[in-house]
């Protein structure tokens, strides 16, 4: 379409709009009040109740440490037959995923979309990322992927690992935005994302895996922040 | 389901209607498919003051967004530019569909991939495409199998609920090559993924809708389960969205009560497998991710519901799906017969506003006025209320006081017959004498009993009036205490 | 369980607004309901210029017509008494509508909902200002389905009123249909401008009641009692519904009307 006609759609429109407007543009809704209200549950059950939401969504929530986490992945990768696994390279979990065994072929996603698309769609089993939090509330994870955990890692593969460490928490989305400072900072995508993909389209059957991952396994890291 | 089928257009609502009536599949359908979803919400609010307080908060924000639409728009304007998304402004549906043809012949892409959306249905895009040549090809499950069969979505959240899943064997057999018949749920949404994957990998242009757009960001948010709405925006080279003027709110932490009252309300699920906030195209590091983004702004007769203060609040809707769930008209007739594309309650008031009262006149007298889809509507709309102005419209060729210029079709459903029988009550019922007199007469001449022609006694006998009206009993009855006492009560008539 | 519905002092008098459909097709429902007040000791007023509330021609898209008649209903209640309407629609539609009716006139507004305030459903009444006495009700065994019209359900409290009446009468066993909160298909205009979407609820409706085994259902809304008897009749079920208040006239052996 011409830039002139956008132009006179958009001043039409908004002329409209205009007209029409209130006087009174209201208050502002009360969202921090509305979120300050509902009750906090207790810090110390955060990691449990966050287990049991994101399980109730069939994910698979494994518990570990900073320490002994790689050696969790090494099991998952055993269990699930993964033989072709994807990872960011420069990530803090890239050291812990490289001393993989030797059985899995570690792909490090490197190269733009556009060449990695016949391994991407045809040979990963699994991605793994790392996740910025996640949410008790709902049993979500923050996913924000950039440049060296590209968007289609932890969502063209049939298995997503995410690794989650448990100090990243919050109660609710709100408190996640409020304390990670959402809006000032937004990537160009941000995702919640809240147990593998799933449909219920035909008659109302849920079935998990639809277009999106068929599995999501977090592994989720206790202990100190930053440990 | 009958071989014929409701026709894509609200003036045929009345036969659309008798078709689905007298199907008994189909009702069974959709009545299994309202009892599960109106279950699962009821399981998500157990709280009655919760809800109310939750709603409450959606409702200031959506109504705030509303009373700052300009400078929202403006602002989101800016935003988007700062992020590099393309925005385009649409009065109608043939504007927006030049918009994606121009986009389509400029990328010279043969298909579009879309993620589910009401608007582009709103638009007729997957045939206004096809008439050029484009393929678009549905990726929501439900919007696939129905496009497989040549079918309209009849739910805006669950498209395809009218279909069982041998209906869903049987379209996949006839129209997936290798797919062979299985009525297998699982292993049929593995063929629609199998079937899928490739349009995902290969075509250079995806299509979305939007749930909410965030002025003070400039993002677009778009919430799914499926993954296809994540594919679709992420995979191609282009990513282009379509959504009307009212979704925009003013700031980002407003989209968190919004987001769990949506998917509360929607499908009765605590939150949805993805929330999809996107801000931007690729960055020139970036490895994935559409190059260009693009975001049609679509009014399409948006701005006549919020041109009148009455009609606005019609606006505040984010497209949840609840008020069809609970609606008892929708339950017996499905989607398909309000011939829209927005069906239920919500399609009632808002398709007098994106078509016009002629051809919608049937829907806003579709509805009992039980009440039902005011209740759960988690911005509050009030619908019944807006029903009601909505008929008062239809049947008033003069806009109403509080009305700043006429609908589009106002007074198309005025009838000289209607206006002369409520002419005559008002006589009636606004002069208690001739009242008294005509209540003495009715019962003895019976006129009170509803024509045989009225449809009312197809299935119920004739109404007729008592014998002796309330008040001519009352006048002749002994009151319990003295009758004196209380004719002294009676005012004198 | 609900909280208890709240009490009000009991009135010397109350003014009766009979309504409309009571008047023409279910006389008998006002007689019993006079008869249930009177005998709890309340003096009935029944201002015979009375009609109609409006909301015939309200919900069918003529608000001035409807405004026109609701307008001379305005006079009729002197007294700083309770209106008791045996109707939750139509007392529905004056405390909730009568305000957007008279909305572009302040004098009227106000005097409207000084009318409105006063407005109580004939269910909640008895059951938060009458207090029956329901020791001396008979109690034969009966089976018995409450339908609650939408706008009782919505805009009085007459859905609890009603079930805790039902539930301290001695003798009932109170059923639930289901899809018990869903709109039977009456809806006043609705039911003649489209017939027959409106005919396929009231019938669902009806095979819920029916399916309960239920001896009779009893509404305290006569356009609902009606949509459904009707289609009782038609199909040769002798089920019937009867308004709430000769029902309880009934249990409370109090005597009927004599012959005039």
């Amino acid at each position: 379409m011409n830039p002139a006609d956008n132009a006179r759609a958009r001043s039409a429109i908004l002329a409209r709009l205009r007209e029409a407007a209130p006087a009174d543009t209201g208050t502002a809704p009360g969202v921090a009040a509305y979120y300050g209200r509902l009750a906090t549950p207790e810090r110390s059950s955060i990691a449990t109740r966050f287990a049991e939401r994101a399980r109730s969504w069939r994910a698979e929530v494994v518990d570990c440490t900073a320490h002994n986490w790689a050696e969790a992945l090494a099991r998952i990768v055993a269990a699930k037959g993964i033989r072709h696994l994807l990872a960011g390279r420069t990530t803090p979990l890239a050291a812990g995923i490289a001393a993989l065994a030797p059985a899995t072929s570690l792909h490090w996603y490197d190269e733009t979309m556009e060449t990695f698309k016949p391994v991407l769609f045809d040979q990963i089993d699994a991605g793994i990322s790392t996740t910025r939090g996640g949410i008790a509330d709902t049993g979500s994870l923050i996913v924000w992927p950039d440049a060296d955990e590209p968007r289609t890692l932890s969502l063209v593969p049939p298995i997503h690992i995410a690794v989650l460490h448990a100090h990243t928490l919050h109660e609710t989305l709100y408190a996640a935005m409020q304390a990670q400072r959402w809006a000032g900072q937004l990537p160009t995508n941000a995702l919640l994302v809240t147990g593998p993909s799933k449909t219920a389209d035909i008659q109302r059957l849920l079935v998990y895996g639809a277009h999106g991952p068929k599995q999501l396994v977090i592994l989720l890291l206790h202990g100190e922040a930053g440990a | 389901m009958s071989a014929e089928r409701p026709t894509a257009d609200p003036r045929a609502f009345k036969d659309n209607s008798r078709l689905v009536l007298a199907d008994p599949v189909l009702r069974r359908n959709f009545r299994g498919a309202m009892d599960f979803l109106t279950d699962k919400r009821a399981a998500q609010f157990p709280d009655a003051d919760a809800f109310a307080e939750l709603r409450d908060l959606g409702k200031q924000i959506r109504q705030h967004a509303l009373a700052n639409l300009p400078q929202l728009l403006m602002q989101l304007e800016t935003r988007l530019h700062e992020n590099g998304i393309h925005l385009h402004w649409a009065e109608d549906a043939a504007a927006a569909n030049a918009i994606f043809l121009d986009l389509a012949r400029r990328h010279d892409a043969p298909t579009m991939v879309k993620g589910k959306s009401m608007v582009s249905e709103e638009i007729g895009l997957n045939h206004e495409m096809a008439a050029h040549g484009i393929a678009c090809i549905e990726t929501d499950m439900g919007e696939y199998i129905l496009q497989l069969d040549g079918d309209r979505p009849s739910h805006i959240i669950m498209p395809a609920i009218h279909k069982t899943k041998e209906d869903v064997a049987k379209i996949f057999a006839t129209h997936i090559p290798g797919a062979g018949y299985t009525e297998d749920v699982e292993e049929l949404i593995a063929i629609g993924r199998r079937a899928l994957r490739n349009e995902f990998r290969t075509a250079k242009i995806g299509v979305s809708g939007v749930n909410f757009l965030v002025a003070e960001t400039g993002s677009l948010v778009l919430v799914e389960n499926e993954g296809n709405g994540r594919l679709s925006t992420t995979v191609p080279d282009v990513h282009i969205a379509i959504t009307g003027i009212e979704k925009v709110v003013a700031t980002l932490d407003h989209i968190a009560p919004l987001f769990t009252l949506l998917t509360r309300s929607a499908t009765g699920q605590a939150v949805t497998t993805y929330l999809n906030v996107i801000s931007g195209p690729r960055r020139a590091d970036e490895k994935d991710g559409p190059r260009e983004v693009h975001l049609i702004l679509l009014d399409n007769g948006r701005s006549q519901a919020y041109r009148e203060e009455h009609f606005r609040a019609t606006l505040q809707c984010i497209r949840c799906g609840a008020c069809m769930n609970h609606c008892p008209v929708y339950a017996r007739i499905g989607g398909l017969s309000y011939g829209t594309t927005y069906p239920g309650p919500i399609g009632a008031i808002i398709s007098p506003h994106l078509m016009n009262l002629d051809s919608t006149r049937d829907l806003p007298t579709a509805s009992s006025l039980c009440g039902a889809c005011g209740e759960v509507c988690p911005v509050g709309i009030p619908i019944p209320d807006l029903l009601m102005r909505l008929r008062e419209a239809g049947r008033h060729s003069h806009p109403a006081a509080q009305q700043r210029q006429a609908l589009k079709g106002q007074g198309a459903a005025r009838s000289i017959v209607e206006v002369v029988a409520w002419k005559a009550w008002r006589l009636l019922y606004a002069h208690s004498a001739l009242y008294a007199l005509f209540a003495w007469i009715a019962p003895r001449l019976r006129v009170l009993a509803v024509a045989a022609r009225s449809g009312w006694t197809r299935t119920r006998a004739p109404l007729r009036p008592a014998r002796r009206s309330l008040r001519e009993q009352l006048a002749t009855r002994t009151p319990l205490h003295s009758r004196k006492a209380l004719r002294d009560r009676h005012s004198p008539d | 369980m609900n909280p208890p519905i709240p009490r009000h002092d009991r009135p010397a008098d109350v003014y009766f607004f009979a309504t409309c459909v009571v008047d023409l097709f279910m006389p008998e429902a006002g007689m019993d309901a006079i008869a249930v007040l009177e005998h709890a000791g309340v003096r009935v007023s029944f201002p015979a210029a009375q009609t109609c509330c409006g909301q015939p021609a309200y919900t069918s898209g003529f608000p001035a017509d409807a405004r026109a008649v609701a307008r001379t209903q305005l006079d009729l209640f002197a007294q700083p008494w309770p209106i008791v309407v045996p109707s939750g629609s139509c007392a529905g539609m004056i405390r909730h509508h009568w305000p957007r009716l008279f909305a572009d006139d302040a004098a009227l507004a106000a005097r409207a909902a000084a009318v409105a305030e006063r407005v109580v459903e004939f269910t909640d009444f008895v059951v938060a200002t009458l207090g029956l006495d329901l020791t001396a009700a008979q109690n034969e065994a009966i089976a018995l389905c409450l339908h609650t019209s939408c706008s009782a359900r919505r805009e009085t409290d007459a859905l609890r009123s009603g079930r805790q009446l039902l539930n301290t009468l001695p003798g009932v066993e109170l059923r639930t249909q289901e899809h018990e909160p869903e709109c039977c298909g009456f809806g006043g205009t609705f039911s003649i401008k489209h017939a027959e979407i409106s005919a396929a609820m009231a019938g669902d409706k009806v095979d819920a009641l029916l399916a309960t085994g239920c001896s009779r259902y009893v509404s305290a809304d006569c356009g609902c009692l009606l949509n459904l008897n009707t289609t009782l009749e038609k199909r040769g079920e002798p089920l019937r519904g009867q308004h709430i208040a000769s029902f309880l006239r009934n249990r409370l052996r109090l005597d009927s009307e004599p012959a005039a």
